[in-house]
């Protein structure tokens, strides 16, 4: 009989904390890793920051891996077309099939594009390196004026970027009042309004685009108001779509990513799990909602859980039955100053406090329900963020929400 | 177990901090400092700090 072997599908940090999550486990049969880029896994938040800004450059980006994954078979490159989860089989793009006996799910997302026509020359997107490589030419030809889609993590941060690369006009587009309005909330999102316009950053708010301008290379957009802006470089950072086409056909809840059970599980599959930004998974912690949750955290909290109960599962053990609870965290950099998250900001916005400081330097800012501290977020430099750790461990510590 | 931290590459998130906080903290002024030679029996949380480090800045050299 052949050796056992794991395929984990999608070779970003995901499928490498998977990898390393299996061996960790005591899953000593075969892994092979399929991943669509040829690039080997690298770390993504520095494309919108650091490499975008060119302080680090791509090859250092490389995530670190743990020395249990030296002997994975790694198919970079490689497009997974489809699975036969019942039969236990892969379709690459090759033709070729690929017989398993567990699968991790870990493709992750693509940005989602704005539905408009429109020339492509101009319009840019930052998901992967070639992104970034690409988006990074752009910003750096003298004069550039830049158009940002939204005014989210991504957009917010490649519009501070921006501004520190020299463009001479930065533009940040989006229907809500404010920018990163619906993390943080009214308060901070007013404090980061001002924050960017005080370094240079111009906002169309409550405003949508209709149009590009432009026939063989993008010259500007139109709004929803009729305002016609020039832009030579268009950054469409309007949220993603989870990469689960190759999983259909196999009786699953793809609906907004890849619906897990508890355990991360595919659906009710034993041997199919799902990781990182395509698993809409129920957070114990709190309401039990399935969601899909793009921290950078994630991918490492959930491949832990995953490959857990994957071995488990394949080695004819009873899977530890603990639920997958993570506790949220997120940050982004912009300009000089850093947004740290710790909690879940979204279930306390209708009571949102300041717990220390003051908007114009370092501030930390709770949101509670019913009276409890449920999410933190601290705005600033080091001592807004050694506040925000401080409230960390209590958020830690909470039972389960109701 | 030897412990690097390329310092050109840290920028003081603290994520290390929360997995192995005998091997890592911040200081008053919110600056990383690091135990170079952790305890062996620290090696899961060293791993795991090192996985979380959101500049990938902490090595493991064996």
């Amino acid at each position: 009989m052949a050796a056992q072997r794991i395929v984990v599908v999608g070779a970003s940090m995901g499928g490498l904390r998977a990898a390393e999550q299996l061996r960790a486990a005591g899953w000593t049969g075969r892994i092979t890793l399929f991943g669509a880029e040829a690039h080997p896994p690298y770390n993504r938040p520095p494309l919108s920051k650091e490499a975008l800004a060119g302080t680090v450059d791509f090859p250092s980006l490389a995530l670190r891996r743990r020395s249990s994954v030296s002997d994975v078979e790694w198919r970079l490159g490689t497009t997974v077309t489809a699975a036969r989860l019942h039969d236990r089989t892969l379709e690459l793009g090759t033709g070729e099939q690929v017989a398993f006996d567990g699968l991790v799910a870990a493709t992750g997302v693509r940005p989602r594009r704005l539905p408009l026509p429109g020339p492509a020359a101009g319009r840019h997107t930052v998901r992967t390196i070639d992104d970034a490589d690409g988006l990074r030419a752009a910003l750096l030809r003298p004069g550039v004026r830049v158009a940002v889609v939204g005014a989210g993590f991504i957009g917010c941060e490649v519009a501070a970027t921006a501004i520190g690369l020299g463009a001479a006009e930065v533009t940040v587009i989006d229907p809500e009042p404010l920018p990163m309005l619906r993390p943080l909330g009214r308060p901070l999102a007013e404090v980061l309004l001002e924050r960017h316009r005080e370094r240079g950053v111009r906002f169309a708010l409550g405003r949508t685009v209709t149009a590009f301008q432009g026939t063989d290379r993008v010259t500007g957009i139109v709004l929803d108001d009729g305002t016609e802006l020039p832009a030579d470089v268009v950054v469409e950072a309007v949220g993603s779509l989870p990469n689960t086409e190759w999983l259909a056909g196999n009786g699953l809840d793809l609906s907004d990513g890849v619906r897990t059970d508890e355990l991360l599980r595919a659906g009710s599959l034993p041997h199919a799990v799902a990781v990182g930004d395509v698993a809409r998974f129920p957070n114990a912690r709190y309401d039990g909602v399935p969601r899909r949750v793009e921290h950078w955290s994630i991918p490492g909290d959930s491949a832990k859980h995953a490959a857990a109960a994957l071995t488990a599962h394949l080695m004819g053990a009873e899977p530890d039955r603990a639920p997958f609870a993570p506790l949220p965290a997120f940050w982004s950099d912009q300009h000089g100053f850093r947004i740290q998250s710790f909690g879940a900001p979204s279930l306390g916005m209708d009571d949102i406090r300041v717990l220390e400081g003051s908007a114009d330097k370092d501030i930390t800012v709770g949101y509670h329900t019913h009276d409890r501290l449920v999410g933190v977020v601290a705005l600033g430099g080091p001592k807004a963020m050694a506040g925000a750790a401080r409230h960390r461990a209590g958020l830690l510590a909470q039972p389960a929400a109701a | 177990m030897k412990v690097v931290v390329d310092m050109n590459k840290c920028q003081d998130h603290g994520q290390c901090v929360f997995s192995a906080p005998e091997v890592f903290q911040l200081d008053d002024s919110g600056h990383l400092v690091y135990t170079s030679d952790p305890d062996e029996a620290l090696r899961d949380q060293v791993e795991d700090a090192a996985d979380v480090c959101p500049l990938q800045a902490i090595t493991i050299e064996d």
